[in-house]
């Protein structure tokens, strides 16, 4: 097992803020839109850079997203903040018609997706989104794993023409991807490269996998980890190349089992490749308040739920 | 016994005179009546009460150009939230040279540019953005107004949207943000003709004092008859002065649902019916243009 040596920890939020900074000052076109959520999204470097190109909407993501619609009509690239609950379930059919279905070249940069939202409890933490955006046509629908890929997708997706849903999310986690990564739309990153197990993670779960791969490994266990940072377009190429060495599948992920990570390659093997699989997720159930450690611990989606899903997905593998 | 929308070449848009604009105004009309027609469906009550107020736009006030760009920089843009009225606006769009007027007769069909509700996705010239599902034309307008901006583009954007539109929310939400963010290169115009499917605005949402409402939301209110280019040409000429004052102008525009065709006017009953043919023949009579310029 590769070892993932880190000097730091970040919120993958604050990647987005860097990032945002960034193209503030190298692509003029960059707008920024946020509602009543500038702290927590961590645009204030970028509005203090560009005052005349933010605009805060406040309390009124339909309106953001209809703003951000047209902002394109004229060539600017419209990034717009809030939590992730608010930048979807909230506006689904502000996103459907007036950008997926316009094809406008709409950001959609989302925060405090998922569990690790943490003490504010089920109403903040949307585990649904990924599922709601990749549903949509047109769509490309991003979760980085760390403080780095999310400053290098945040920069990615403004030379990306069409609609982009990018999720990050609150706590700190372990930065252990290059600062230097070029982020490429669609394409998975091989971590660890192994034999006995496929482990498909993304966000936030892809820190678990690697810890996950460890203890695998203490154990004789080769397992070959994989981030998906992109979920559609989903890399078909990588997954099969894995799976048909592997024979059998674990995918993790900070959202419902319905509609995620794990629900899109469960559809690819049964087209492409039928083998085992198991899903780390949540299961069909809402979240609650906890600090985020007490919460991925109690729905299952640590380094031992992905291990318990190894051992049973290779006791399945013929 | 219902003959096609037949070709004709696209009108100049050199500003019109008021009976110009209104051989203009019958010749859409007389389109909008045969495209739902042909094909059973689509709202004509909205369609024919809006249509003065489109040829105005496209004939007389608005700068814009048929040969199309989506960025539109440099032009007045007009964005149509009430997209069921999308009838009005194809026939427009066409006669003012967008795209060949035969095309009308594949409103509503199968593999059409002309959805029943306008779309970008099919790359009509002429459409900036789907609408359709109502409440988020004023947002999109809003934006389009910021870019213009941005952009150092001293042009005007246009947005219709209708009255029973307003119940929701979405619009109190950009009616609260484009006067507060100083968009005064906008002009929102509500289709105040008092119906919505399931009866009057009044007894269905409550609308109440649009002009008290708008203004405590500080916007520039102004109304006018939107039937008549006598009262609508000065109140249109009226918005755009009162541009660049550091707020938008919202235009309650009294129209009646179905002006132009008598069984059709006073009533919420053809927001979404069709005339049958002998209902057609006898709107096409009481819509008559100069023999030049009919198809």
């Amino acid at each position: 097992m590769k070892d993932f040596p880190y000097s730091e920890s970040k919120d993958t939020r604050s990647g987005f803020g860097a990032g945002l900074q960034e193209l503030g000052k190298t692509n003029p076109n960059v707008v920024a839109l946020c509602a009543d959520l500038v702290g927590s999204l961590k645009m204030d470097a970028f509005i203090k850079d560009n005052p005349e190109r933010f605009f805060q909407v406040g309390i009124a993501e339909a309106n953001m997203m209809g703003l951000a619609a047209g902002l394109t009509i004229g060539g600017k690239i419209p990034f717009t903040g809030t939590f992730a609950n608010f930048s979807t379930g909230r506006v689904y059919d502000q996103i459907r018609q007036s950008i997926a279905y316009s094809q406008k070249n709409v950001k959609i940069c989302a925060s405090h997706a998922g569990l690790t939202l943490g003490e504010d409890g089920a109403t903040h933490q949307i585990l649904e989104d990924i599922g709601m955006m990749k549903m949509l046509p047109h769509m490309t629908v991003i979760n980085p794993c760390d403080y780095n890929q999310t400053k290098a997708a945040t920069i990615a997706i403004a030379d990306h023409e069409g609609p982009v849903y990018l999720r990050f999310g609150r706590p700190v986690v372990p930065v252990f991807t290059p600062a230097d990564q070029e982020f490429i739309i669609g394409k998975a990153v091989v971590l660890n490269e192994g034999t006995d197990v496929s482990i498909f993670a993304t966000g936030h779960l892809v820190w678990k996998a690697i810890l996950a791969g460890k203890l695998l490994a203490e154990k004789g266990i080769n397992a070959e980890i994989i981030n998906i940072h992109t979920i559609k377009p989903l890399d078909a190429e990588a997954i099969l190349n894995s799976v048909r060495k592997t024979r059998c599948v674990v995918t993790a992920e900070e959202h419902q089992l319905n509609g995620g990570l794990g629900d899109s390659v469960a559809q690819l093997l049964a087209r492409e490749e039928p083998l085992p699989l198991e899903m780390v997720g949540v299961n069909d159930s809402f979240g609650e308040s906890g600090t985020p450690d007490q919460l991925m611990e109690k729905y299952g989606l640590n380094e031992a739920a992905i291990v318990a899903a190894v051992e049973k997905v290779m006791a399945r593998r013929k | 016994m219902t003959q096609p929308i037949a070709p004709a070449p696209p009108i100049s848009l050199e500003p019109k005179s008021v009976p110009q604009l209104k051989q203009i105004a019958a010749q859409v009309r007389r389109d909008i009546v045969r495209m739902v027609h042909a094909v059973s469906s689509g709202h004509p009550g909205g369609s024919l009460g809006c249509t003065d107020l489109l040829v105005a736009l496209y004939f007389k006030v608005m700068k814009h150009n048929p040969e199309f760009s989506m960025d539109g920089i440099g032009e007045d843009l007009f964005f149509l939230s009430n997209g069921h009225i999308s009838a009005t606006l194809y026939s427009v769009l066409a006669r003012s040279g967008y795209f060949p007027v035969s095309e009308l007769n594949t409103f509503r069909k199968l593999d059409s540019r002309l959805q029943g509700h306008p779309t970008t996705a099919e790359h009509l010239p002429g459409i900036r953005i789907a609408s359709g599902s109502l409440g988020q034309g004023l947002s999109v307008a809003t934006g389009a107004a910021q870019a213009k901006k941005l952009n150092n583009d001293d042009r005007t954007v246009y947005v219709l949207m209708g009255d029973g539109e307003l119940e929701e929310g979405q619009v109190w939400e950009a009616a609260l943000y484009a006067p507060h963010h100083k968009v005064d290169n906008l002009i929102a115009i509500v289709d105040r003709n008092g119906q919505q499917i399931d009866g009057p605005t009044e007894k269905i949402g409550g609308l109440g004092d649009l002009r008290a409402k708008f203004e405590a939301f500080g916007w520039q209110v102004l109304e006018a008859d939107g039937n008549q280019f006598e009262t609508l040409l000065p109140a249109l000429e009226e918005a755009k002065s009162l541009l660049g004052n550091g707020k938008p102008v919202m235009f309650l525009m009294d129209t009646q649902m179905g002006f132009g065709v008598d069984y059709m006017m006073g009533t919420h009953k053809w927001h979404g019916t069709a005339p049958n043919d002998e209902q057609l023949e006898k709107a096409l009579q009481q819509l008559l243009v100069e023999e030049a310029s009919d198809y």
